[in-house]
């Protein structure tokens, strides 16, 4: 045999371990606001079609300044404040009760699942007929469309409680009721907080649909209102709230998560 | 205060419908201040006997009841799990109050009770540790030491070592024994290591794969400490070829028919 070749042994898994700096992501958002400012400068698009980054600022921090942006994003979050908070809050409460009691599941289960495909966007005029066409209509559809999510994720996050910890409990005397508040409850919130999430996009849809639909004041309002007055800028301004207001959202949510579930 | 298990069996609804007979006649009596282990091969009912013993499970025939309580109340039990079983969002300090919460006991002396247990566990320095931040060895202490805390009348423990590490388990078995002559409490352990059950043990119950019987019982005479060396090994060894000859056919079936726990 020759012996002559010497081949050292490299780790082929190392593209696995691979890092990047955390400037890679930052870099890719401003380079699309970066290109959409050049392409708005460059080009002759007309302003009515696509208002550059630039013009946006600068327009929002007019509004700001007038008090209009604030007086809508006020009337916004109230909406989706309450109704986000109501419908959680029930959504979670009564999941853990379908969840953990057997009557409740049999009488609720059914329910759920018949009204969850409904869009509940097609609920808004009866419930318009039913509550008036002030907040409460508006805190309700929005209320509607978070339960549905927090509800059926409380459940699967109850039925998926290691059954284990429930033994260990029941076997240490627990109580119904110190079961469901020390084991059920804290086993089932990483799911719980699934559903949180899922409803805070949903419950930011139905807040601008209900907006646009009926409603004086808020963002959906005021985007609808500069649609129909062609001012396109203006109306940009709203979607840049908008997602402001998503991004704070889901990282309240995170941050909540967090703290509640550091245990993980 | 003693458990007596008269003419117990269990039947379950197999999934194709049949009936399964897991457990048939069994008659054990826990005496007071007795460690009793059950020792059987896989899938011979020995962690379901463990479960009805403790109320949580119910025998499909016979009676398990407790006799000699000085009052007339429930007995107090202490479970120990062989998956351990600790609340993941609980620290060491909360686990060990658990179930002491659920008793009529005030903050104070739930915290001074649970002191006392983590020092005879051994768990100082790790009171606010969370469970994942333990090794296998110092969880189960935990899972040892929220069972002792309640003071229990009869202690159980199903297969509490078998997910360790052979040293470990060695470490705890004499760690156990420790602590069980400390406490005297009446106990019954369940294991398929049959030099575990001669260490541990005043008395070892044979079962038979399923349906699971009582093959015999077998008294272990030999000083509580330090059974498996010097003058006591060769004794040792005896009880416990004798026992792995009791179980060896009906562990070879089992293995044969690839059958598990």
């Amino acid at each position: 045999m020759n012996a002559m070749y010497r081949r050292e042994v490299v780790n082929r898994l190392a593209f696995i371990d691979t890092k990047l700096p955390g400037w890679v992501s930052t870099l890719s958002l401003i380079g699309l606001i970066v290109l959409w400012e050049v392409v708005c400068r460059l080009s002759s698009v007309p302003e009515l079609y696509l208002p550059s980054p630039s013009s946006i600022v600068v327009t929002s921090w007019d509004m700001l300044a007038s008090g209009e942006l604030l007086t809508n994003a006020k009337a916004s979050l109230y909406r989706i404040g309450w109704g986000f908070f109501i419908g959680s809050i029930a959504g979670i409460l009564l999941g853990l009760a379908t969840g953990f009691f057997r009557l409740a599941e049999a009488v609720g289960n059914p329910l759920v699942h018949a009204l969850y495909p409904i869009p509940k966007i097609a609920l808004l005029p009866l419930i318009i007929l039913w509550l008036g066409i002030g907040e409460l209509s508006k805190v309700t559809i929005i209320s509607l469309g978070v339960f549905f999510p927090v509800i059926i994720n409380t459940y699967s996050g109850v039925k998926n409680v290691d059954p284990l910890l429930i033994k260990a409990a029941v076997a240490f005397r627990a109580s119904r009721l110190s079961i469901i508040r020390k084991v059920i409850l804290p086993g089932a919130l990483p799911v719980i907080f699934a559903g949180l999430k899922l409803a805070a996009g949903t419950s930011l849809l139905l807040l601008v649909a209900a907006e646009m639909i009926a409603a004086k004041e808020g963002i959906g309002a005021m985007i609808l209102h500069y649609g129909d007055l062609m001012l396109t800028t203006k109306l940009m301004v709203g979607v840049l709230a908008l997602s402001l207001l998503g991004i704070a959202f889901n990282y309240s949510l995170n941050w909540l998560e967090k703290r509640l579930i550091s245990w993980r | 205060m003693k458990v007596v298990v008269e003419q117990v069996g269990k039947c379950y609804q197999g999934p194709d419908g049949q009936k399964v007979t897991a457990l048939a006649d069994i008659d054990l009596t826990i005496h007071n201040e007795e460690f009793v282990v059950l020792v059987g091969p896989s899938g011979c009912g020995k962690s379901t006997l463990l479960n009805m013993v403790g109320g949580l499970l119910s025998p499909t025939s016979g009676t398990i009841y407790v006799e000699g309580l000085e009052t007339d109340r429930d007995p107090v039990v202490g479970m120990v799990f062989q998956e351990i079983g600790l609340f993941p969002w609980r620290s060491v300090v909360q686990n060990i109050a658990f179930g002491l919460e659920e008793t009529s006991f005030s903050k104070g002396q739930i915290a001074d009770r649970v002191q006392s247990y983590i020092e005879l566990a051994g768990l100082q320095g790790f009171e606010n540790s969370l469970p994942r931040q333990l090794s296998g060895g110092m969880r189960q202490r935990v899972g040892i030491a929220r069972a002792l805390a309640i003071q229990p009348d009869l202690l159980l423990m199903d297969e509490p070592f078998s997910a360790l590490d052979a040293q470990t388990r060695t470490l705890m078995q004499e760690e156990l024994l420790k602590l069980w002559t400390a406490t005297r409490l009446s106990t019954l352990y369940v294991t398929h290591n049959i030099e575990e059950a001669v260490f541990l043990a005043d008395r070892v119950v044979v079962l038979s794969r399923r349906p699971g019987r009582i093959i015999d019982i077998i008294r272990i005479d030999l000083p509580r400490q330090g059974r498996d060396t010097g003058e006591c090994a060769a004794q040792f060894k005896n009880y416990a070829s004798q026992i792995w000859q009791l179980i060896r056919k009906d562990a070879e079936e089992a293995l044969r028919e690839g059958e598990s726990a």
